[in-house]
């Protein structure tokens, strides 16, 4: 196995990078939804790394990353389960390589990650024991095959995945993989689950939008080793990822919070944190493809579409209850076309030239088709996982336990401790439990 | 006895305790409350979503005086806590049967 350690050591850090996304998420997320539900929002994050890692490990990169035999195109095969022989392995023996360990790692971060993008569009209502379910079966039947038809190449020209190696569709870090697939997922879960109670009477507004914040600079400092990572070595490609990566998210973030000045008369916090994540979304897919200007108008469309998008679900009335659709699903669109219309080889001979490069009109069409197909197969397959667990074991918690707050009921904490009577030791049972109180020596009245 | 009760802006709270101060008033009970008078709350938006706060912060001052000096004592807190803006807040008085310091059980006039 010879490997170039340069690149190894570039993919090994973005691994952690992105890994460390998925935290971010749960910030970005934790801080949008309800104080009653903070922690089963996070947690929802955050046991997508518990579950999606091992399943990654044992089955699920070999389903998207082998060879597939006679459904080659759709999916791959089961010769990589449980990564075994893959310990001495390289991506390319010629010193130009990494570790193919270090690819599968890196790769499971993302399938992590897409994982816990879903759960923000259920926030407040899904049975933990059902998300967890779904966490294992989604990665299998529909993050895996997808991740195949676009990311996996054969040995020879035009042999994998029917999107990627077939049509020629471009994402250079998963705007179809990753986000297209995620949001529309998040689209069919709310449909699947239904609204939560009160809304959109209520719009629940975010408890903490310092933790929103705090998780949008996580992502944005994790999405360098998404995209620029995704180069899979320490070179020129990463370095194009990495400023339109940047450039792009600047871009997005000043538009969004332009147009709410213009539409809303205030600038908001929520507002400059979602532009950035709008503007990472937009980019991922095209960021190895299109020049840093061509980055910045990626970044000021997404931003200003992604602004409008989000109210779509109060016009169509389906409660994404953190705007899942409204950036990811739209923003990832928004970036995957806009590779038909700004790519140039220009800046990477693997890429293509779209139409202001003088490419003509095909490389959009390829990406539409791309884009179509991962809407239409994420959305039905995940509609039919989310109805058949919501059949059997129940998807969506009580009434009762709603407006309780899922975090007392389901996970037996709450996230914060206000004060008041219930805080300081004043009368608020909250005491050690009648084992530990047992021990204790306080005189009791001895009845005679 | 009067129990003088006032609901007034947060910010005022300082000008209001030193006129009483001033006045010779010995004591009083701050608590926080919220409410809304004709003004109604404000708005907030989150993500385009519009999110209307009908209660706002406001102040609870509580002062124990005699009924000979209720009158005043109205007098200087509304002096103290006007604005002359929408949302001042209001002050009013209430009889008190009895009153008792509980240090010493004092009553009346002695326990103020």
């Amino acid at each position: 196995m010879k490997i170039d350690s340069g690149s190894t050591a570039w993919v090994l850090i973005s691994t952690a990078l992105v890994l460390l996304m998925t935290p971010g998420v749960a910030f970005f997320y934790g801080g949008m939804s309800r104080a009653k539900s903070v922690l089963n929002m996070m947690m929802m994050s955050f046991v997508s790394m518990a579950t999606v890692g091992v399943v990654w490990v044992l089955y699920a990169y070999s389903l998207a990353f082998t060879e597939g035999g006679g459904l080659n195109q759709f999916v791959g095969g089961l010769s990589d389960w449980g990564l075994v022989g893959l310990e001495t392995v390289a991506t390319a023996d010629d010193g130009s390589g990494i570790p193919q360990l270090v690819f599968v790692a890196f790769q499971a971060t993302f399938a992590i990650i897409t994982v816990a993008l879903i759960s923000g569009a259920i926030a407040d209502r899904a049975k933990f024991g059902a998300w967890v379910l779904f966490t294992v079966v989604w990665a299998t039947l529909v993050y895996a095959p997808i991740a195949h038809w676009v990311w996996f190449f054969g040995p020879e020209d035009g042999e994998g995945g029917w999107i990627g190696a077939g049509l020629g569709a471009l994402d250079f870090a998963g705007g179809t993989v990753v986000h297209i697939n995620a949001g529309a997922a998040a689209l069919a879960l709310a449909f699947v689950l239904g609204k939560r109670k009160g809304w959109p009477r209520d719009p629940m507004r975010p408890h903490n939008l310092p933790f929103v914040l705090l998780g949008a600079a996580l992502l944005w400092f994790g999405w360098f080793g998404f995209n620029a990572g995704s180069a899979l070595g320490a070179n020129a490609t990463a370095a194009v990822a990495f400023i339109n990566t940047m450039v792009a998210t600047c871009a997005a973030a000043f538009a969004w919070i332009v147009v709410e000045k213009l539409r809303d008369g205030s600038s908001t916090t929520l507002g400059i944190a979602s532009g950035v994540v709008a503007g990472l979304v937009a980019i991922t897919p095209a960021c190895a493809f299109v020049t840093p200007i061509g980055a910045i108008v990626i970044g000021l469309i997404a931003g200003a579409v992604c602004a409008y998008a989000v109210s779509l679900k109060y016009k169509l009335g389906y409660d994404d209850s953190l705007d899942v659709v409204g950036v990811h699903m739209v923003g990832g669109i928004v970036g995957a076309l806009l590779i038909g219309i700004l790519a140039t080889t220009a800046v990477n001979d693997a890429g293509a030239d779209g139409l202001l490069a003088g490419g003509g009109l095909s490389l959009l069409g390829k990406q539409a088709v791309g884009v179509l197909a991962t809407l239409v197969y994420s959305f039905v397959v995940t509609f039919v996982i989310g109805k058949v667990i919501d059949l059997t074991m129940g998807f969506r918690i009580s009434e009762e336990d709603e407006v309780a707050g899922i975090d007392s009921t389901a996970h037996a904490e709450t996230a914060y401790d206000f004060g008041g009577i219930h805080a300081g030791g004043a009368g608020g049972g909250t005491g050690p439990l009648p084992a530990a109180k047992a021990a204790d020596s306080t005189p009791t009245k001895v009845e005679a | 006895m009067k129990l003088i009760t006032a609901v007034i802006k947060p910010f005022k709270l300082d000008e209001v305790k030193a006129a009483l101060e001033t006045f010779g008033v010995k004591g009083m009970t701050v608590s926080e409350a919220s409410g809304y008078g004709r003004q109604k709350g404000h708005t907030e938006v989150y993500r385009g979503a519009e999110y209307k706060v009908d209660l706002v912060p406001k102040l609870r001052v509580e002062v124990l005086v005699d009924d000979d000096d209720a009158d005043d004592v109205i007098d200087v807190i509304v002096k103290a806590a006007q604005t002359g803006k929408i949302g001042d807040g209001k002050v009013w008085a209430v009889p008190v049967e009895t009153v008792i310091r509980v240090r010493t059980g004092e009553t009346g006039a002695e326990a103020l």
